[in-house]
């Protein structure tokens, strides 16, 4: 009697994992073609972790769906949930309700976005790790820790050669001879450091507040601060944090990405190409976008 | 005993239906999500890009009336993995596919499930096999 309530019960949850991953589209365990992940080494340990070492080839040790971030920062999604709720200020709270996402509690209708993304303007940092994150490299120079990421073959640098972060963020610059004129940035102001020889930190300001910090629409001010953390957990692994210090839109700093762990990959692993193009977006909004909002398009 | 079976049924089924959110590169607002349609079609265009791969083609609907769909998937980063590629479809296939269609009836959708002409079925979704265990690809590293 009893697994004639059984059988049927397992075989509808056997269609749940069968048909699941379909439903869920591309939420799940995802491999970027010839990366390896932490499921690939079951039960076998990593060697001990190179001293100031963060130099390689990342991928998201638990799949490239990781770096996904569809419905906001990692460590706080924009999901409606009590403590995903970010600590914004008045001025916070009002960019926030001002940007319009195609994701989280605020979405709208992709043909209804002003979102700077679709329209291929620049990610910037820290977006480019907390939306659309795929495979990063590293390396490491005397005076820079350079980061190339894949979407829109985009690189950052961190200077390691000693000198401070810009000290008015809202009208930031180098304080060096002969360095650019005063000007916010896509990708802001670098510095960093080893506080110990298996934790690399970088700080950042001077940033161009027209970016978002996720694709949920939250904002960041031109008074943004990013402090993140690499450590090295052993030779296969890198963890990173990156928390966000806004004092305009924030009352708190807070965390957006929590030791998310990364593998390291082959020194012969390709990144992909992963460009956003102005003229395919373009194409897509035309044939898809707009006809599928209501939006009056020629097809 | 049959309504017993029949709650365990529904209760598994429920499990299917908030198993996950749907997760895509944009928002699932415009889609009737949990919604399929398979339509068998011939296809006129398969335009490999970002932010979003689509396909055009045209199929007959049930009154005889040819109707041109475009339909999209991921972005290729994330369709490769999956088997897709540039050369998936060419002008001219005939091609039978499972969508996930907008809410507003119009002919759009997402596409979850391609049958090419050769039969290869090719799923967008998370199936890939992790490497290194039965069905996939040996350890690179």
């Amino acid at each position: 009697m009893t697994h004639r309530v059984v059988v049927p019960a397992l075989a509808a949850v056997a269609l749940v994992a069968l048909l699941s991953p379909v439903a869920r589209g591309q939420q799940g365990f995802r491999r970027a073609p010839g990366a390896v992940y932490d499921v690939d080494f079951a039960g076998r340990k990593s060697g001990p972790a190179p001293r100031r070492s963060i130099s390689g080839i990342w991928e998201f040790a638990k799949g490239g769906a990781e770096g996904i971030q569809a419905d906001g920062v990692k460590a706080m999604p924009s999901d409606g949930k009590p403590e995903h709720e970010l600590p914004f200020t008045a001025e916070g709270r009002a960019a926030f309700m001002a940007n319009k996402p195609t994701f989280g509690v605020t979405l709208v209708p992709s043909a209804f976005t002003n979102d700077p993304m679709p329209g291929c303007d620049p990610q910037g940092f820290p977006r480019i790790t907390l939306h659309n994150a795929h495979t990063e490299q590293i390396l490491q120079t005397t005076t820079q820790v350079v980061i190339l990421y894949q979407f829109n073959k985009k690189w950052r640098v961190i200077w390691t050669d000693g000198r401070a972060l810009p000290k008015n963020p809202e009208v930031p610059a180098w304080d060096i001879k002969d360095s650019p004129p005063p000007e916010s940035r896509w990708w802001g102001y670098s510095v960093g450091r080893w506080v110990d020889d298996y934790t690399f930190v970088g700080e950042s300001n001077g940033f161009d507040d027209r970016a978002w910090l996720d694709n949920a629409g939250r904002p960041h001010s031109d008074a943004m601060r990013v402090v993140e953390t690499y450590h090295r957990v052993d030779a296969d692994h890198l963890e990173k944090t990156i928390t966000i210090d806004d004092p305009k839109y924030y009352t708190r700093p807070w965390v957006a990405l929590d030791k998310l762990p990364y593998r390291l990959q082959s020194a012969s692993f390709e990144i992909p190409e992963q460009e956003c193009v102005p003229s395919e977006t373009a194409k897509y909004d035309k044939l898809f976008g707009n006809p599928a909002a209501g939006v009056d398009s020629a097809r | 005993m049959t309504k017993t079976r029949a709650t365990a049924f529904t209760a598994a089924v429920g499990l299917l239906i908030l198993s996950g959110p749907l997760l895509a590169h944009h928002a699932n607002a415009i889609f009737d999500v949990g919604k399929r349609v398979t339509v068998t079609g011939t296809v006129t265009e398969w335009f490999w890009a970002n932010p979003h791969c689509l396909l055009r083609f045209d199929a007959k609907d049930d009154k005889g009336q040819m109707v041109h769909w475009v339909a999209e998937t991921q972005a290729p980063p994330n369709m490769i993995p999956f088997g897709w590629s540039k050369l998936s479809f060419k002008a001219g296939d005939v091609v039978t596919l499972t969508l996930e269609p907008v809410k507003s009836g119009q002919a759009l959708g997402r596409i979850l499930q391609a049958v090419l002409p050769d039969g290869t079925t090719l799923v967008a979704g998370a199936t890939a096999v992790p490497a290194g265990t039965a069905g996939g690809p040996p350890p690179t590293r």
